[in-house]
């Protein structure tokens, strides 16, 4: 956690010697609190309080950071408990379990199955992150045979489930230009797992079910040399997901507690019980940095992606669709034209509503930059220049053979103007609210 | 080593809501719900009591909807040519609160009726002993003849009667007061509007007991995130003490999740988009399932198996 001026000021050697460029070392403290200036410009800090400071301003959550053949994984580093505090930075990967007891065949006909799968959400790709590969035959050359199959097949960042240091070992070379996660050490092994990951240069998980237990067990790999490490808290179900999350995302955030300050990982197939598609998603929602899927369903994968988007989404940019001409229900040239802005809540429920009306319609959406009709309206962002601007560049005048334009009934206000704007159309009043766009169109749309 | 857990402590608690009124009170009902009463985060309950589980609800309209995904007609079949019939459906499916939505035409296109409004109520209320909502078509007029007419029809019976809004709540609010009912006061995802609506409604003399917020609900893929952060602002001004954001919350993930296509349309989407059924309950249950992360203290579904679903995380997070 960030130290105030005050804190950074007790650290500083108090001389007020000025080669800082600074008047007194309170200003200093101040500017390096507002991060605005660098502790190097101090020539007589102590090495002590150098340590402090940069452990103070190192991040309460470490960003831990995978790799596979062909593509990155990095998570952590967050900074808030609430996503309106600030945003949510780092989405959390989700990963599929892939068991090495499978014969190297299949497990490439499943993982190649589950490396296409790619949906298109208002634009953004969403695919799976990974694969977490697990050890269940308990033997180094399957596993390793296992790992250079799925490679064979994704080039996606790898996972690694093993508790034994040798079949580790035999992963080692299997994965070798790769940067996977290790999963897991424990009381009875991080010894020899901290060696193989720190030969390996990769990040290790550690695991254990009390938050006692882990941050003696990562206090320890820390002291063996380890810095990139990931939780494994053994989270069961719903209740206990929630408790333990919520308290390690505050003893990090809030008390800045080292021991604890790494991403999380979750099982949400594990336990068995639970639905683990709505645990899964609520692990998205509440903190978890990696989570491992036992099965691929599109179905299910599809919503779990959408989610992470929504809540990963920074809140104070909305956001915002492409402006352009959206077909809804295949209109053709007789299908009534309406206009909207670019802000995503007001473009869905325009989009819904027509939809799910059942009218083939032409949406006309205008650079409102991301404002909804009235905020855009007030701001001067969606007027008649504009709305003419949208309605002749996007190219519905060749889409349709009327000349008939419907505009959101708040704006009602502009259809005089618009109709200079735009010679030859007809400028017709919609609806103010979208849930009457079906009846408008039923009652006003006439051909 | 000994971590020393984090704990919250908070000065607010959420306004405990009771819908439904037995013989005793007046009413016809055989059971009563009491939602809210929290006095931490959302399901926090390390650190804070949660007297009542979040309440499920199914929503039964007054005639068959023209506009329901097919599949939602699959599951409940014929019970949907009949709201008594489909309310016993559903409180067989295990619903606490029948959510009745009067349409705003009756099945030959004319205008519904205060008279139809009244029939409708008076057949729910004998088909099932569960508390009762009903909700207007959210058209000022239409609202205010419907709602104003079930409410009297439902006299003593604490039904939750809606929709309130900034432009249209008195007369609604006229209703709840004339015949001991409870308000949904419905805003457009703000924190500042939740609470001044409240403000106005408590004005014309409903007591805050009397009250539950409606946030807005964005389905999954459709503005969720504006909704899910304002309730949980919401949250964290009740528990701080700001007691006109104190209300209990209602969300309606049913009628937004079926309304997207990704629930709704089962040809002409993406392959990638997997299994319609699996893909369509999904997008209802992760919808909800979000929100009560975020503090929803009834939650609205359409689908029997999502309330099923959903049934199965509330009782994990109401364990002991």
């Amino acid at each position: 956690m960030a130290l105030t001026g005050l804190e950074i000021y007790k650290l500083l050697p108090q001389t007020n010697c000025k080669e800082c460029s600074f008047p007194t070392c309170l200003a200093f403290a101040m500017k390096l609190a507002a991060k605005q200036a660098e502790l190097k410009a101090c020539p007589y800090v102590s090495e002590e309080s150098k340590a402090k400071l940069e452990a103070a301003s190192a991040p309460p959550i470490r960003l831990v950071e995978i790799a596979g053949d062909d593509g990155k994984l990095a998570v952590g580093n967050e900074t808030v408990l609430f996503r309106h505090e600030k945003t949510f930075f780092h989405r959390p990967g989700l990963f599929l379990r892939v068991k090495d007891s499978l014969p190297a065949e299949e497990i490439k006909k499943q993982v190649a199955a589950a490396d296409a799968f790619k949906a298109d959400y208002v634009g953004i790709p969403l695919t799976l992150d990974g694969y977490a590969i697990e050890a269940a035959s308990g033997d180094p050359a399957a596993f390793a045979g296992a790992v250079k199959a799925v490679r064979a097949a994704s080039k996606k960042p790898l996972i690694l489930l093993t508790s034994k240091p040798d079949v580790a070992k035999a992963w080692l070379e299997a994965a070798s230009g790769t940067r996977p996660l290790l999963h897991a050490a424990d009381a009875s092994n991080w010894e020899a797992m901290a060696e193989v990951a720190k030969a390996a240069k990769v990040p290790l998980v550690a695991r254990a079910e009390t938050l006692d237990d882990l941050a003696t067990l990562t206090q320890s790999l820390t002291k063996a040399g380890l810095e990139d490490l990931v939780l494994d808290p053994g989270v069961k179900g719903p209740k206990d997901s929630l408790e333990k999350l919520t308290t390690l995302r505050r003893l990090a955030i809030k008390k800045n507690f080292r021991p604890l300050g790494f991403p999380i990982i979750t099982f949400p197939g594990a336990g068995g019980k639970a639905d683990d598609v709505l645990l899964a998603a609520e692990h998205i929602a509440k903190y978890a940095g990696f989570i491992v899927l036992d099965t691929f369903d599109p179905a299910s994968l599809y919503g779990l992606l959408v989610l992470r988007q929504n809540i990963y989404t920074d809140p104070q940019k909305p956001i915002q669709v492409q402006p352009g001409m959206y077909e809804i229900n295949n209109p053709k040239d007789d299908s009534p034209v309406l206009v909207t802005t670019n802000f995503s809540i007001t473009y869905f429920a325009i989009a819904n509503e027509v939809e799910g009306s059942g009218w083939p319609a032409w949406l006309v959406v205008t650079d409102a930059e991301g404002m909804s009709v009235l905020t855009a309206w007030a701001a001067g962002k969606f007027d008649s220049e504009r709305i003419a601007k949208a309605v002749k560049t996007v190219g519905v005048e060749g889409k349709v053979k009327h000349r008939k334009v419907i505009i959101p009934g708040h704006v009602a206000v502009l259809s005089g103007e618009l109709e200079g704007d735009l010679p030859g159309w007809t400028i017709m009043v919609g609806p103010r609210e979208a849930v009457d766009i079906g009846a408008f169109l039923k009652a006003m749309w006439v051909n | 080593m000994a971590v020393e857990i984090p704990k919250e402590k908070w000065s607010g608690t959420v306004r405990e809501v009771t819908l439904g009124a037995t013989r005793e009170q007046g009413g016809t009902r055989t059971r009563t719900l009491t939602v809210g009463g929290e006095t931490a985060m959302p399901h926090h309950a390390f650190e804070g009591s949660f007297p009542h589980p979040p309440a499920l609800a199914l929503e039964v309209r007054d005639r068959k909807p023209t506009d329901w995904s097919p599949l939602l007609l699959q599951a409940w079949g014929a019970a949907m040519d009949d709201p008594a019939a489909w309310a016993k459906a559903a409180e067989q499916a295990g619903a606490e609160l029948i959510f009745l939505t009067l349409s705003a035409t009756l099945a030959d296109g004319k205008a519904n009726t205060a008279a139809n409004a009244r029939a409708v109520v008076r057949k729910v209320l004998e088909a099932t002993g569960l508390p009762l909502a009903v909700i207007g078509p959210g058209q000022a007029e239409i609202d205010n003849e419907l709602i104003v007419a079930a409410a009297e029809e439902g006299k003593g019976e604490r039904l939750l009667i809606g929709t309130c809004e900034d432009k249209n709540y008195r007369t609604i609010v006229a209703g709840a007061l004339a015949n001991d009912h409870v308000v949904q006061s419905k805003t457009p995802m703000d924190v500042n509007l939740s609470k001044q609506l409240v403000i106005l409604i408590h004005d014309m003399g409903l007591p805050l007991e009397r009250i539950i917020m409606d946030p807005t609900t964005g389905a999954l893929g459709y503005g969720i995130e504006y909704g899910y952060s304002v309730m949980e602002r919401l949250r964290l001004a009740a528990l701080q003490g700001d007691s006109m954001t104190q209300q209990p919350l209602i969300v309606t993930p049913g009628e937004e999740g079926w309304k997207v296509k990704e629930a709704k349309v089962g040809e002409g989407v993406p392959a990638a988009w997997g299994d319609w059924n699996r893909r369509a309950l999904n997008w209802e249950a992760l919808t909800a399932n979000a929100l009560i992360y975020a503090g929803a203290d009834i939650i609205v579904l359409r689908h029997p198996e999502t309330l099923r679903r959903l049934r199965g995380v509330v009782d994990a997070l109401m364990a002991a």
